[in-house]
């Protein structure tokens, strides 16, 4: 297979109160096959071997998975390409000689560690505040207690298919948290076990993910575009009727 | 010395229940006096943290990752294990308990693995009234597979995402006790060294990952959840994160590794594709339930799968398995795909890999059929393979997955060193030589929903501890030996980085005590493993500061400890003249070239005590006893 090398610009920042720029490097001999963080680690062995301060990135699962890799690709939250993870690009589908602009999600509500490395702590303070079903280890009935149809276990699913990458902050306009709130808030709506707290939770999610700094959300589904789990904004609609109805109920 | 598992007496189906009732209490009122370290929240931590602090005990969390939300456990694609009988099919809890103890080819102890049958049906429960999305028939009912090799259905699953469907149950399990006050989540945040006053584990030394600051917690009991050492070999399953720190660090303060050279290698993996590989990627077990393993018959028949006709490839699992077929356990799934690309017939660019071929179950059963089942394995095999699984079969090779082995506990989950406790992949306990599918899941789940709240409650019923401050002179020890070992690394400013000297060691750990390990190998591991760990201090390269994000220096702690720990993991394998399980010993071995156990002499789990950097470490036995599962040969033909 034939080799390629690529420009990167790339965020650098030393620290969250730093001032950060892009810095620009050459990656040669680039193998198609390697994935995009491949690439970065072959540059950053590069730098070790040099002496210099290798770029900070996340990373744990490179399978798409865990949510923990987090890189704004030529603007684009995980890249080009629908459904997957910064991880999951390979260089292939990139271009010999190409340009590539690799920043951190930005968003007010993840400041920036280190060069690509965010903080992304405030989606754990959203599901601290009622994303979950109150249920004590030991309390539970037999799991085929409570019937659920297969259409509605799917549904439940696929919201519950959140990886909390927080891309869908970093390509919203106002860094708004809508798919990711409204992703759990339907799946616990949806199944029964959660619908004792139903009221309660989202109106509590919802307050929380103001409070961290999330802005509102413009209907222009950017997130929905980006979602490497290709979560629809069909939760966000269904977020805004339980938000209602929980106001509503509420009231 | 014999250890003791401190394993109680009587029948074995009623042990636990009797245990339960005999075990100390530590009432309401006075659990949140009590303070509980966990170290890690995948599944096995984050269900004990959030089990824990529902009773009241004020507990902290520690974790490497940016939330708890995320661990190495998130990544388990198949499934989770419980003895329902939900499908009629003549399950129970004896029969996952006698497969799980065959399974582990005998080298796995008894009474916990009961322990763990009994419990499986409690996880299932737990997790559905969490909201766990599991699948479902059409009349509302869970669904099950089956799994693993498994004779019956009892693997309940999340599409192909059952860890993370876990994981966020336990994880949102776990941030509801944050909201209620009694845990504390400490993220990037690695622990460095346990601390032990007067004999007890009291406590830890963490390094923040952020600035690089050195941390002290006290507490009554240290729980550790920190996953398993596959990452030990460079190339795994693994997340990047998984290491054996914790546990080394543990094992360097006393407490012993058991079993350390038992390394699941799993066989569906897609082959490695070049030396920028930073890790392996799994393809589900389940694929074998309908795909179909071959390689051509002659190693020079170098034509395209689809042109090779079908008497000229060897179904080799088949032929050699008849009644297990495709789906023999993996130690034996793995060793055969070894042995066939040994003689030369394995195929792809490098010629280590098999075919996985669906083209029969496509044509029995229509790809849309295959795409409802699979779809997302195939749409990720092809997305890195470059190449279409509907069209041309898969390729796949094994690679290390899971480690059996793990610090040393008794049947409370307790450590030799009293008061800590070890949960999940980081313990020996559960799957002896070898692990089936669906099965891990269960036991880190089993460990810290059902047995630590018990366990845990009975040790600090009946300990008597001093009060204790981070100020204490156990504290300063530990924290100045962590800082002057990051001090030494990055002084050395040598030749060679980091990665280079964890590739090589990985190299040598897969060639020699991979799926195949004999006598004389095993030495010249050693020397190498002795050799490399001695470059490593004279000849690393380790760049940046240490109050500071640094990458490259927490890798560098890492390897450091793999370096050491690895001359354990090969000892252990030199010591274990036998082949078992995952274990395969090329002088043991049945004329047809299966495991040949020796019941003998090696029916002991093998606790390793560590004696100092240059010292052999010390072997301690814990005897194995089979009253409940008839003891056999496995075989699968
Ligand atoms: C690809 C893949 C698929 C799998 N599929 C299945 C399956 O289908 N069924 C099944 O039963 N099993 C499966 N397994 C195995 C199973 O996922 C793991 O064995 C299990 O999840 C381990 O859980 P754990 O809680 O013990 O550890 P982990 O999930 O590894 O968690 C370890 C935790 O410890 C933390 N940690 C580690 N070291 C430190 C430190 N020094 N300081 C602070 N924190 C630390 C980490 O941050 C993490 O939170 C699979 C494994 C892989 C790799
Ligand atoms: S590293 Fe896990 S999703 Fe990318």
């Amino acid at each position: 297979m034939n080799e390629i090398s690529v420009k990167l610009r790339v965020w650098r920042q030393a620290s969250a109160d730093a001032e950060g720029k892009l810095q620009d490097y050459k990656v040669e001999n680039v193998v198609p096959d390697m994935s995009f963080l491949e690439m970065l680690d072959v540059l950053n062995e590069g730098l070790a071997r040099r002496g210099e301060d290798v770029i900070a990135f996340d990373s744990d699962c490179r399978e798409g998975i865990c949510g923990c890799c987090s890189l704004t690709i030529n603007g684009v939250p995980h890249g080009r390409g629908t459904g997957k993870t910064t991880c999951q690009l390979y260089m292939r589908d990139f271009a010999d000689g190409e340009t590539i602009t690799v920043e951190p999600f930005r968003a007010k509500a993840f400041p920036v560690v280190k060069d690509l490395v965010v903080d992304r702590s405030a989606f754990d303070g959203i599901m601290a505040a009622g994303g979950y079903v109150s249920v004590n280890t030991g309390a539970a009935p037999d799991g085929n207690q409570i019937a659920i149809g297969k259409d509605i276990a799917d549904k439940a699913f696929d919201a519950a298919a959140c990886i909390g990458c927080g891309a869908c902050v970093a390509a919203c306009k106002n860094a708004a948290a809508f798919l990711f709130v409204g992703a759990k808030v339907t799946q616990l709506a949806l199944l029964p076990q959660g619908h004792p707290e139903r009221e309660r939770r989202v109106i509590r999610m919802v307050d929380t993910m103001e409070e961290a700094g999330f802005g509102n959300c413009t209907n222009e589904a950017e997130c929905e575009a980006v979602c490497p789990k290709e979560i629809s904004t069909a939760h966000i609609t269904k977020l805004n009727r339980e938000y209602a109805r929980a106001l509503l109920k509420l009231s | 010395m014999i250890l003791d598992g401190k394993v109680p007496s009587g029948p074995i189906d009623s042990r636990w229940d009797r245990h339960k009732r005999d075990m100390l209490l530590v009432n309401p009122a006075n659990r949140r006096k009590f303070n509980v370290i966990v170290v890690g929240t995948g599944l096995a931590g984050a269900s004990a943290a959030a089990s824990l602090g529902e009773m009241g005990y004020n507990v902290k969390a520690f974790t490497i990752l940016d939330s708890p939300r995320r661990s190495h456990s998130i990544a388990a694609q198949g499934g989770i294990n419980a003895a329902k009988n939900y499908k009629n099919d003549g399950d129970s809890v004896y029969r996952l308990f006698y497969d799980t103890v065959k399974g582990g080819d005998y080298r796995a102890r008894e009474s916990n693995v009961h322990r763990l049958a009994e419990v499986s049906v409690d996880i299932i429960d737990q997790c559905v009234a969490q909201g766990v999305p599991f699948a479902r028939e059409y009349g509302g009912m869970l669904d099950n597979r089956s799994f693993g090799g498994a004779q019956v259905s009892r693997t309940f699953y999340a599409r192909g995402q059952t860890g993370q469907q876990l994981l966020l149950g336990a994880y949102s399990a776990l941030m509801r006790q944050v909201d209620a006050g009694t845990v504390k989540i400490f993220a990037r945040r690695e622990m460095l060294d346990l601390v032990v006053a007067n004999g007890k584990a009291r406590g830890i030394v963490c390094r923040n990952l952020v600035n690089g600051k050195m941390e002290r917690y006290v507490a009554d009991a240290v729980l550790l959840c920190t996953g398993g050492y596959g990452n030990a070999y460079y190339l795994s399953t693994n997340a990047g994160n998984s290491n054996v720190t914790a546990a080394w660090r543990c094992a360097r303060r006393g407490a012993y590794f058991a079993n350390p050279c038992f390394v699941q290698i799993h066989p569906t993996c897609i082959p490695v594709s070049g030396s920028h590989q930073s890790k392996l990627t799994l393809m589900s077990e389940s694929l074998r339930n309908d795909g179909r393993v071959w390689v051509p018959k002659n190693a020079d028949d170098k034509r395209p799968a689809n042109e090779i006709p079908e008497e000229d490839r060897d179904y080799y699992l088949e032929r050699r398995y008849p009644a297990f077929g495709n789906l023999v356990p993996r130690d034996v799934a793995s060793r055969n795909a070894k042995v066939v690309c040994d003689e030369g017939r394995g195929v792809g660019a490098t010629g280590r890999a098999v075919y996985l071929d669906f083209t029969d179950a496509i044509e029995r059963l229509g790809e849309d059929a295959i795409r409802d089942r699979y779809g997302n394995l195939f749409a990720m095999y092809e997305h890195i393979a470059d190449e279409d699984p509907y069209k041309a079969p898969m390729r796949i090779y094994p690679a290390v997955h899971y480690t059996m082995g793990g610090l040393w506990v008794d049947y409370h989950l307790m450590s030799n060193i009293p008061g800590l406790f070890v949960l999940g992949e980081a313990n020996f306990s559960d799957h002896g030589a070898n692990r089936l599918g669906a099965s891990a899941l269960m036991q880190g789940l089993a460990d810290g929903y059902f047995v630590i709240p018990y366990t845990l409650a009975n040790y600090l019923g009946g300990a008597k501890l001093d009060a204790l401050s981070t100020d204490h002179d156990s504290f300063a020890e530990a924290q100045n030996s962590v800082s002057e070992r990051i001090n030494k690394l990055l002084a050395v400013n040598g030749a060679r980085t980091v990665t280079e000297f964890h590739r090589e060691l990985g190299q040598i750990l897969w060639d020699k005590v991979g799926m195949s390990r004999k006598q004389d190998t095993l030495h010249e591991a050693l020397d190498e493993v002795r050799k490399l760990r001695d470059e490593y201090a004279q000849n690393v390269k380790v760049v940046g500061r240490s109050d500071d994000l640094n990458r490259q220096m927490e890798v560098a702690l890492r390897v450091d400890d793999y370096m050491e720990f690895a001359e354990m993991l090969v000892s252990d394998a030199l010591d274990r003249d036998e082949s078992c399980g995952c274990h395969f010993r090329e002088e043991h071995q049945t004329d047809d070239g299966e495991c040949m156990r020796n019941d003998e002499r090696y029916s002991y789990v093998a606790a390793w005590e560590f004696k100092g950097r240059n010292a052999k470490p010390e072997l301690h036995k814990e005897q194995l006893e089979f009253k409940f599962a008839e003891v056999k040969q496995r075989s699968y033909k």
